[in-house]
């Protein structure tokens, strides 16, 4: 064993790169979560996304053309959970499992002609002067352009959020639905948009596993992603910022056990694969205890459906 | 003011709105004048409430038409509706607690409005109607006075030419009601039109040129609230005579039911209040009323007596027996009975039916046959026996807790301890939303249990309805009891005393 085989500029701008699928998808959960909406579907929209724009990759021969495809999967897959959830008027928990599940099973089914096939070339945009900076070049300005939108997409979002009446709006409805609706806001409209956007993002988060990082489809390749991006959104608190620091964290693990793997340290290689799981235990037991409770994060009526009673 | 009721404002010809079979607006037109202060009286389910949600946009009506400023008026929402000029301010608050006091304001107006001119608009209205509040100040940490204050700036930063009050004075002190009354005298001199929804006829005497009577969705009358008593006006709304309950008899001085002395008990969380040197006792047919403004320990010492909250410092006798570390389960076992102030999930399950909401307060087992099977039938009897008496308007005993409105799950959960034949009965703010004679009703079945020898603790903030019906009363100000003295023997100056000092 020896760590300095880790180059730490390379560990460090892979760890972006293996972060971005959880931010996209978390960011997308985090605004599903502000609306007031539980969507546990997170992983079946990811999947979908990464089968329908590794299809579309293909066989468009562009990248991110297959990135837009994945965008609208996730979206149409969210499309189905609005439905059932906010029309119906279904169990938010019960519905979001039944799409994981159907997620999954479609995308392999989906899938299957695709196993093996290499995906589009994508190219790295290297930011000129910044990118030519010793280690920190490497680190964080030699991307592609996928990892440069969720980092203005967290921008955004915290925007959006804090600063911005649609924002406040869009809390207002997730804090408390009836009375959103007794000043005249369209609880049902604006929770409809609120998860389309999470799925599109979920789906994005997808393509970009399939298309950019591995990038091929195999069966089942979130491998839990869409769970981890879930947790992401209750261990930042609901708070964009923390969130991309969550998220990196957790790439950081992954990352770091796969190098140590490579390298051959004396740990069991199942031991190490399952620290970004453990990661995800662990944050949540910590961020659950007492004195962080109590803090604004959490929507008041997070999960609750919305009967209009009036 | 009443000389101007022929500069109409706002007015409503033949509303109707039926809701299954219930028609709960009945052929409904009212007037409102200029600088009018109108009242809406009528009782719980009268139909108030679905006509200022048709006034505000909330609700359609079925047929009938409204004006407003000499136009045809017709709002499909809240929104529509603030941007012709109504303002509504709601009886349970339509606040966002996480949110800041400044983000809620915000949140109530239709239009983007850059940050620092509407903090010079909102400072501006505070200073001139008085109506102090800490914008950067989250919701959840703003007394109910507060809370009301917001939600009354949230409706006057859109300039409304007619301001609905849904009951606005349910949850405010003696103090706050009277600088709410003085806000809105000010507005209505200056040329807004106030429709105060309330059933309080005091404060209607005191503040309302005209008063619509509303029983059973149909217009009774218009009245001057001045001309008349309160008494009077009740009748009208109620459509019957209405009676006064008596206090009890006579206290059985030589049985001493419960004794409480507490030297002090720390609350449990930051935002509770410290109860100190109390020192209580009651009798046998005896009411013990324990007034106040809220959050002066009510909630503190009702958890002491109900055994939710133990303390070894804390001693109570009941009936020669310390109890003061017993759970509420076992104590209503010994026979004695509690309805807390909140009514859904505290004293009733939302979720749970009727039914089971009696058969969870059973502590003498007396729906319980052999082997732990429900005695169903009994317990059917009991649960309309409950609803019968006390008036309880529901579908039946299978309807969910939460589908009641608040008066009547009141009166439930008072009809459902009363009915445990209790001889001790604690009970806190037994009538709040409850209306008129549905209050006389639980009062009188309270007196009526102190009769037959049972011994009552009636906690309320409604110095009337303490002074009406207790023997004894002793008020609480920053978690400590005054000496109980003689109801009978008692002046209101004396009591403005004893509570100087208090709420804020």
């Amino acid at each position: 064993m020896d760590l300095s085989e880790i180059n730490f500029a390379v560990l460090v701008a892979s760890l972006i790169v293996a972060s971005t699928p959880l931010v996209l998808a978390a960011l997308g959960e985090l605004i599903v979560e502000k609306a007031g909406v539980l969507n546990l579907g997170v992983e079946g929209m990811m999947i979908i996304g990464a089968v329908a724009g590794f299809i579309v990759g293909v066989e468009t021969g562009s990248a991110y053309i297959g990135m837009i495809a994945a965008a609208v999967a996730g979206a149409l897959l969210s499309l189905l959970f609005a439905f059932i959830i906010l029309i119906m008027q279904a169990n938010q928990v019960a519905s979001g499992l039944a799409l994981t599940i159907f997620g999954l099973g479609i995308a392999a089914l989906m899938g299957h002609p695709y196993t093996g096939i290499k995906s589009p070339q994508i190219s790295t945009i290297s930011i000129p002067i910044l990118s030519e900076i010793p280690i920190l070049g490497t680190m964080f300005f030699q991307h592609d352009l996928i990892v440069y939108l969720s980092l203005i997409s967290v921008l955004t979002i915290w925007y959006f959020l804090t600063r911005m009446r649609a924002g406040l709006i869009l809390r207002s409805v997730g804090e408390d639905h009836d009375v959103a609706h007794s000043l005249g806001y369209r609880v049902i409209t604006i929770r409809f948009l609120a998860i389309l956007f999470g799925g599109a993002m979920a789906g994005v988060g997808g393509g970009y596993l399939s298309l950019f990082r591995v990038p091929q489809w195999t069966e089942g390749m979130t491998a839990g992603a869409g769970w981890i991006a879930l947790a992401l959104v209750v261990f930042s608190g609901w708070r964009p910022f923390r969130l991309l620091i969550g998220a990196y964290i957790f790439g950081g693990i992954t990352i770091l056990q796969l190098n140590l793997q490579a390298i051959g340290v004396n740990i069991n290689i199942a031991v190490l694969s399952m620290a970004p799981y453990l990661a995800t235990i662990l944050a949540l037991m910590v961020i659950s205890m007492s004195r962080f409770r109590g803090n604004r994060g959490a929507p008041g009526c997070l999960g609750r459906s919305f009967v209009k009673t009036i | 003011m009443n000389n101007k009721i022929e500069n109409t404002l706002f007015q409503c010809r033949a509303i109707n709105k039926e809701f299954g079979n219930v028609k709960a607006n009945d052929d409904i037109s009212i007037n409102i004048g200029n600088s009018q202060i109108h009242a809406l009286l009528g009782e719980n389910g009268a139909g108030k409430s679905t006509l200022v949600k048709i006034i505000y946009g909330l609700l359609q009506p079925d047929s009938g038409s409204m004006t407003f400023l000499n136009k045809e008026y017709s709002p499909k929402s809240p929104k529509d509706a603030r941007a012709l000029g109504v303002g509504m301010v709601f009886q349970h608050f339509s606040l966002f607690e996480p949110l800041t006091a400044f983000e809620n304001i915000l949140l109530g107006l239709d239009k983007e409005i850059g940050e620092k001119e509407l903090h010079k608009s909102v400072i501006k209205l505070s200073e001139s109607y008085g109506l102090e509040v800490n914008l950067s100040s989250y919701i959840g940490d703003l007394s109910a006075g507060e809370r009301q204050r917001v939600e009354i700036i949230r409706a006057l930063i859109q300039k409304p030419k007619l301001l609905i009050m849904d009951e606005p004075t349910s949850v405010l002190t003696p103090f706050e009601c009277e600088s709410l009354f003085k806000t809105l005298k000010k507005l209505a001199s200056e040329g807004t039109s106030i429709l105060y929804i309330s059933h309080k006829l005091k404060e209607i005497a005191d503040l309302c040129d005209t008063a619509s009577v509303l029983r059973k969705g149909a217009i009774v009358g218009e009245y001057d609230p001045k001309k008349m008593t309160p008494r009077e006006l009740g009748e009208i709304m109620v459509g019957q005579s209405l009676f006064e309950p008596k206090r009890p008899v006579a206290a059985n001085k030589s049985n001493k039911v419960l004794s409480v002395k507490i030297n002090e008990v720390k609350p449990d969380t930051q935002f509770g209040v410290t109860l100190k040197n109390i020192d209580l006792a009651v009798y046998q047919s005896e009411i013990l009323g324990i007034g106040g403004v809220a959050g002066n320990g009510q909630e503190e010492l009702m958890q002491i007596l109900t055994g939710e909250k133990k303390d070894r410092n804390v001693s109570i006798k009941y009936m020669d027996n310390d109890i003061e570390m017993l759970n509420p389960r076992v104590r209503r076992e010994i026979g004695l009975a509690f309805a807390p102030e909140e009514r859904l999930g505290h004293a009733a399950v939302g979720n749970l039916n009727l039914l089971e909401n009696s058969l969870i307060t059973d502590p003498k087992k007396r729906f319980q046959k052999k082997m732990g099977f429900i005695d169903f039938s009994e317990l059917n009897e009991y649960t309309n026996e409950i609803i019968e008496k006390f008036n309880v308007k529901t579908t039946g005993v299978s309807a969910l807790a939460s589908s009641l409105s608040g008066g009547n799950l009141q009166k439930f959960v008072v009809g459902r301890e009363i009915g445990q034949k209790p001889s001790l009965f604690i009970v806190n703010q037994p009538t709040w939303g409850v209306d008129a004679l549905s209050a006389a009703n639980i009062r009188q079945a309270i007196v009526a249990i102190a009769n037959n020898g049972a011994a009552i603790i009636l906690i309320s903030q409604d110095l009337d309805e303490i002074l009406e019906i207790s023997n004894k009363v002793a008020f609480l100000t920053n978690g400590n009891l005054s000496i109980p003295t003689n109801a009978m023997d008692i002046k209101t100056d004396e009591i403005g005393a004893i509570m100087g000092g208090i709420g804020d």
